[in-house]
């Protein structure tokens, strides 16, 4: 086991490119354990791209990406759940044909299933296990208000609901670090304050470090312990969120540089 | 009267064996999006294992488990060593594929076996239940409907199930989730191929064993298919059952289709369908975002 020191995620030197575009230029940062990290920056400032190589979406052409101190670059995109990482995404990738209790039973795979021969082996002999994920799936659906649907196809449900079902089921692979790509896009403004409690709640009753992208300012300021600044696929800033609102730089990227921010 | 009842179960019973085919295709279609021509050469080659084990004093029901188990992994192989290597290739080089594995398959078992035609035993009592329907057409309906309900048991309670079903809806948030999406493809082909296999060894001691004899029974198996609706199962199963009366019912009753014509009426099916409803009577029409 890694000591405490080593923070739970580490970004090195990260770069990407599509074609001439550079869309990551040498970002660094980490994330420490049990923290919320924000990570914010104007449209295009390559923060879904980011999470993308975190969750080996995409590769990353320089640079190193470290999970708990192992490299994670080497990964199948399908082992990264059992590395501890969880994600949602910004326009939801659930399974709308399956329902409400399916989906979050899926986000329990990684963990229950050493690999698939192994389980089609085992497969008369599951009921017990499968029980237990379902009990599971179920108080995680109760906690985020969604007990009530659990029958129900995703597909029909509206939109910050289905926003709720994606996060149950990041939930259900425990993992170690959670990332959510603008969790309270869509949502109203009674639902983001809800969202503020639940995030927190994650953090702090599940010990689960969580990587936040959010346009949202007044949602990232208020729950973040640290917070990442992109802009252009370089960061541009790092720290506090009070520090961070003060920075020269993070006022031009996104006022542009007027007199006021005294940009250079 | 008589004839009528008559043609109605002989029809689901060889409509069970388009579904078991058209489930088959339905199935590769789901994982890969592409209509699996070789299915019936599949399910033909396996049907040729199974006539070898009896042909060696392998007892019928051993010999049809073996040869589920032999067809299961020859769909698994068939995927990693021909289509894994493809899956993000253009449809061309897909139906290439299929092809060639038609071909290998058909000319394979004709060189192997050769191509005279081989009865196949039933392993069903002969006669029938006053002229209406055979033991046989009844043991085939009986077969398939067990396969049928053991998949859904699998499909619904199993977690590798739940796991196949959610890699062929969302492969990239299926392997977020820690899902092997190339696996459960691989699977989805075993399981193909093993459905066909059943079908294969079911209907052949009624069309007799040759590497050719599941020519019309695919052709009626894609029919079933589109019938249901492509993106399916139980559709599926339904447009097989359906197709197989429809069939029988055509070819008895409308005199200028005779027995001849019968494999016209598959591709009128499709035609038809294809013009009228593409999505088919229980699929869903998918709508491309622009």
């Amino acid at each position: 086991m890694t000591g405490t020191a080593t923070p739970l995620l580490e970004v090195e030197n990260v770069r990407v490119t599509f074609g001439g575009i550079v869309a990551l230029d040498g970002v660094s940062f980490s994330v420490q354990r049990g923290s919320i990290a924000g990570l914010i920056g104007p449209n295009g400032a390559g923060k879904t791209t980011l999470f993308n190589c975190i969750s080996r979406i995409y590769q990353v052409d320089t640079g190193a990406i470290r999970v708990d101190g192992q490299p994670i670059l080497d990964t199948p995109t399908h082992g990264i759940s059992s590395a501890g990482l969880s994600r949602t995404f910004q326009n939801l990738a659930l399974f709308g044909k399956l329902s409400v209790l399916d989906n979050v039973m899926i986000g329990a795979h990684a963990r229950t299933t050493g690999n698939f021969v192994n389980d089609a082996l085992r497969l008369f002999g599951v009921r017990q296990r499968e029980a237990a994920i379902r009990d599971e799936a179920m108080a995680l659906l109760e906690e985020l208000r969604l007990d009530g649907i659990a029958g129900e196809l995703v597909a029909a449900l509206p939109f910050g609901t289905q926003k709720r079902v994606e996060l149950a089921r990041a939930l259900a692979s425990r993992p170690t670090l959670l990332m959510l790509d603008e969790p309270a896009g869509g949502l109203n403004h009674d639902e983001v304050e809800e969202f503020k409690d639940v995030v927190r709640r994650i953090r702090d009753e599940r010990r689960i470090s969580i990587l936040l992208v959010e346009h949202h300012m007044n949602l990232v300021m208020s729950v973040s312990d640290q917070v990442v600044v992109l802009n252009f696929g370089r960061k541009i800033a790092e720290g506090t969120p009070s520090q961070v609102q003060r920075d020269p730089h993070v006022i031009e990227a996104y006022l542009g540089s007027g007199n006021a921010a005294g940009g250079h | 009267m008589e004839l009528f009842l008559n043609q109605v179960f002989s029809g689901l019973a060889t409509g069970s064996i388009y579904a078991a085919v058209a489930l088959a295709v339905v199935m590769i279609f789901l994982a890969i999006d592409h209509f699996n021509f070789a299915q019936g050469e599949m399910a033909m080659f396996s049907t040729f294992v199974c006539w070898a084990l009896l042909d060696a004093g392998t007892p019928y029901w051993l010999a049809f488990i073996l040869t589920i188990a032999f067809a299961f992994a020859f769909g698994v192989v068939i995927e990693r060593v021909l289509f894994r290597p493809l899956h993000s290739a253009p449809v061309l080089s897909h139906i290439i594929a299929f092809l060639g594995l038609f071909f290998i398959l058909n000319n394979g078992a004709g060189w192997i076996w050769d191509f005279t035609i081989k009865p196949m035993p039933s392993p069903f009592p002969e006669g029938s239940i006053s002229g209406l329907i055979s033991y046989h057409q009844i043991g085939m309906i009986g077969v398939v409907l067990v396969m049928l309900a053991l998949l859904f048991v699998f499909f619904r309670f199993t977690s590798v199930g739940l796991a196949m079903r959610a890699a062929a809806q969302n492969p990239e948030s299926a392997r977020l989730c820690g899902i092997s999406v190339g696996w459960m493809i691989a699977l989805g082909w075993g399981m193909a191929s093993a459905i066909g296999a059943v079908g294969g060894m079911l209907i052949a001691p009624v069309v007799f064993l040759e590497p050719n004899m599941m020519l019309g029974i695919l052709l009626y198996g894609f029919a079933a298919a589109i019938v249901g609706g492509i993106t399916n199962p139980a559709g599926a199963v339904a447009g097989g059952f359906m197709v197989g009366v429809l069939e029988n019912l055509v070819g008895t009753y409308i005199p200028f289709v005779g027995s001849e014509l019968k494999l016209t009426v598959a591709l009128v099916l499709i035609v038809a369908v294809l013009m009228v409803k593409p999505s088919g009577l229980f699929g869903r029409t998918t709508v491309t975002r622009v």
